[in-house]
């Protein structure tokens, strides 16, 4: 049953990857750049050298976390499109936990910082979730706007009460928070490089997710509400406390995201952090059959397509929104992908229309 | 400032600010009606608004300079129903789960867009776009006549669109029939109302609309293109659909008062009320989740079998 699962799980990425490498290289040649060349480029570029490597992972730890939260609340039924929004409260909560206590030693400050973040990404999760449960407003809208909201209130702190003191008096009145004590500042894992230890954090979150969803009972509950609602409230389950509760970890771990890019990565809350990391999410969370096992081998790849494209943007003068370009059609064609395989309707209905057979007029579309 | 001038000046702004959203949830309203629940919309929206600005953008010194608008709005037209008949193959043929298939929609429309715009045009130009036409006689009537005949010839367009997709969705075989088989496809099926085609026409149609939209956001309202022109009025117009409880009234009512809103805040700033800009901005969007809220009760009239693949063979 599970190698099944896993073949089937393999044929969808291959012809996933396969549609949207064409789709992508139609558009490629379109605006006149070699679809080889730009390939090449974005997947063997990042890899050439030490420092490429260890920027892939750099990117991959934001997107690993983001992805396992998203597969939290996917599997319980609940689409969380928030996670940029949760990523910034995520920013917010720990910036402010680090810069109101700056005193405390490393070992308290910077998991406690760590832990605000993750709070403040479960609350603005937790919103959405609890909108759904008690008033059945549909979370994608509800997420969605939540997330048009986060910004504004994100850019509103920055701007005013967190606004760094010198900025204002002699720099350029960037919008950005002051610089975090050294006590809430993750280590490096390879010096020289930017590489910090978010990213053993990030495995260990894996694991744990992995735990949660297959190993308890809480899991269990989570994945039934997800799989059929109906049948897991007949079961005596109360769906709808599961469904907040899948919103509050997604959050929260698209929160913990937020807090390790500034804890390991920027040192300070700045504008555009999250820089589409929550989208590129769901599609990492999506790419991986919504598994640990399957996400963090994902998050990698996905770390290399994001450098690859930056580096593609200053090499080739391809823009770097491909890469938007490149997760949307990977996201339809791996919904589509999904049901199709199991759909043994829609297959014969497709095998009837390619070999041009018609059993009556108006069969088809 | 008297109070009356202030709501004058509020109105005028609203009027124009609702036509995109209105455009777009007339349109999202067919694709419900018929079952399918298109996120996308804010993705076509945003392909519907660069073909608009791009083909008078570049016919703009040729001898096609004059017909460029209109091309622009055919165009815009056309990709939106190259996107609906994408989501149509992807969420009837295949029959994959609508809400996730929408947000890679939106991807690909928000991505496509921004490359190509970078790559053809690259920084801000502007275009001469539609221009305001104010309807002779009606304009001068005090008040109203500055509120509703003062504006945009897409505007007039919009507003009565509102009247024919009604007319449409109750009064035409086809609205009966699209109705149908967002409510029971099954017993739809067995009438011989080929479900699978209907869908397809509502998506495309809905499709259109969007890329309409869109098309107006560029070509009458901004005047030219960016990456976050839409800025997720997609994603709004679909909250509308709810709102309006699926009938094209409905949709007005919620498109003006979502853009009194908006105005208003504008407004507030012209005022120089005291207000943080960014709390402002947000107001719309904290609007549409509070609207959402409440309209809860209102489920029960929308299509029942909203955001279901049909599937023909399937058995019970």
């Amino acid at each position: 049953m599970n190698k099944q699962r896993i073949i089937f799980g393999g044929a969808v990425i291959l012809a996933v990857s396969l549609v949207a490498a064409l789709v992508v290289a139609l558009v490629l040649f379109s605006i006149g750049a070699s679809p080889l060349e730009t390939y090449k480029t974005i997947l063997m570029g990042p890899l050439s050298d030490v420092f490429g490597v260890t920027e892939v992972l750099v990117r991959a730890v934001p997107l690993l976390l983001v992805g396992l939260g998203i597969a939290i609340s996917f599997r319980s039924g609940i689409l969380n499109i928030g996670a940029e929004g949760q990523i910034q409260m995520g920013v917010l909560a720990s910036t402010a936990v680090a810069l109101a206590l700056p005193g405390l030693p490393k070992g308290i400050l910077l998991p406690l910082v760590l832990l605000a973040g993750a709070l403040g990404g479960a609350l603005w999760g937790g919103i959405a979730g609890w909108l759904r449960a008690r008033l059945q407003v549909n979370e994608i809208l509800s997420t969605v706007m939540l997330n048009y909201i986060a910004v504004q209130v994100h850019t509103f702190f920055l701007r005013g009460p967190m606004l760094d003191p010198n900025e204002l008096e002699t720099g350029s009145g960037t919008p950005q928070s002051m610089r975090l004590p050294e006590a809430a500042i993750m280590d490096y894992i390879v010096p020289g490089t930017r590489l910090h230890t978010g990213l053993i954090l990030a495995l260990v979150a894996a694991l744990l997710v992995y735990v949660l969803l297959w190993k308890t009972t809480l899991g269990y509950r989570m994945r039934a509400a997800g799989a059929g609602a109906k049948a897991a409230r007949y079961a005596g389950i109360p769906v709808e406390r599961y469904l907040v509760i899948a919103m509050l970890l997604a959050g929260g771990f698209a929160g913990l995201a937020g807090a390790v890019e500034v804890t390991g990565v920027h040192h300070r809350a700045i504008e555009g952090i999250s820089s589409g990391y929550g989208f590129a999410g769901i599609v990492v969370a999506l790419f991986g059959m919504l598994h640990p096992g399957g996400i963090i081998p994902s998050s990698i790849f996905f770390g290399i397509l994001l450098i690859g494209a930056d580096m593609t943007q200053r090499s080739a003068g391809v823009p770097a929104n491909m890469v938007l370009v490149l997760q949307g059609v990977i996201i339809l064609a791996i919904v589509s992908a999904q049901s199709f395989l199991r759909n043994s309707y829609a297959q014969a209905r497709l095998f009837r229309w390619w070999s041009g057979f018609k059993p009556k007029k108006g069969a088809q579309p | 400032m008297n109070p009356g001038v202030m709501t004058f000046n509020v109105l005028c702004l609203a009027v124009p600010f609702s036509v995109a959203i209105l455009l777009a949830a007339l349109g999202e309203n067919f694709n419900q009606r018929a079952g399918v629940f298109n996120l996308g919309c804010d993705g076509i929206m945003c392909m519907g608004a660069f073909v608009g600005f791009m083909l008078p953008y570049f016919l703009k010194a040729g001898p096609m300079a004059p017909y460029g608008n209109l091309l622009g709005l055919a165009g815009a037209l056309g990709v939106g129903a190259a996107l609906g008949l994408l989501f149509a193959l992807v969420t009837v043929t295949f029959g994959a789960s609508q809400g996730i298939a929408g947000i890679g929609l939106q991807m690909l429309g928000w991505g496509l867009s921004g490359t190509l715009f970078r790559h053809f045009v690259g920084g801000v130009t502007g275009v001469e776009g539609i221009l305001a036409m104010p309807i002779p006689w009606l304009s001068r009537i005090p008040f109203l006549g500055g509120v509703f005949f003062n504006h945009n010839p897409m505007a007039y367009v919009a507003f009565l669109l509102v009247p024919a997709s009604w007319f449409l969705l109750y009064k035409t075989p086809w609205g009966l029939k699209v109705r149908a088989v967002g409510t029971h496809p099954r017993a739809a099926d067995t009438m011989g109302i080929n479900v699978v085609r209907t869908r397809y026409q509502a998506l495309m149609l809905g499709g259109a609309m969007a890329g309409l939209a869109g098309a107006y956001l560029s070509l009458a309202q901004a005047k030219m293109f960016s990456d976050d022109l839409v800025a997720g009025r997609g994603f709004i117009a679909v909250a509308l659909v709810y709102f309006g409880r699926w009938s094209p009234l409905g949709i007005l009512g919620g498109a003006l008062l979502f853009s009194i809103a908006q105005s208003f805040q504008l407004s507030m700033q012209v005022w120089g009320i005291k207000f943080p800009y960014e709390f402002a901005v947000m107001l719309p969007y904290v609007l549409v989740i509070v609207v959402l809220a409440l309209a809860r009760k209102a489920r029960q009239l929308g299509p029942t079998d909203l955001g279901k693949p049909y599937n023909r063979e399937m058995r019970f």
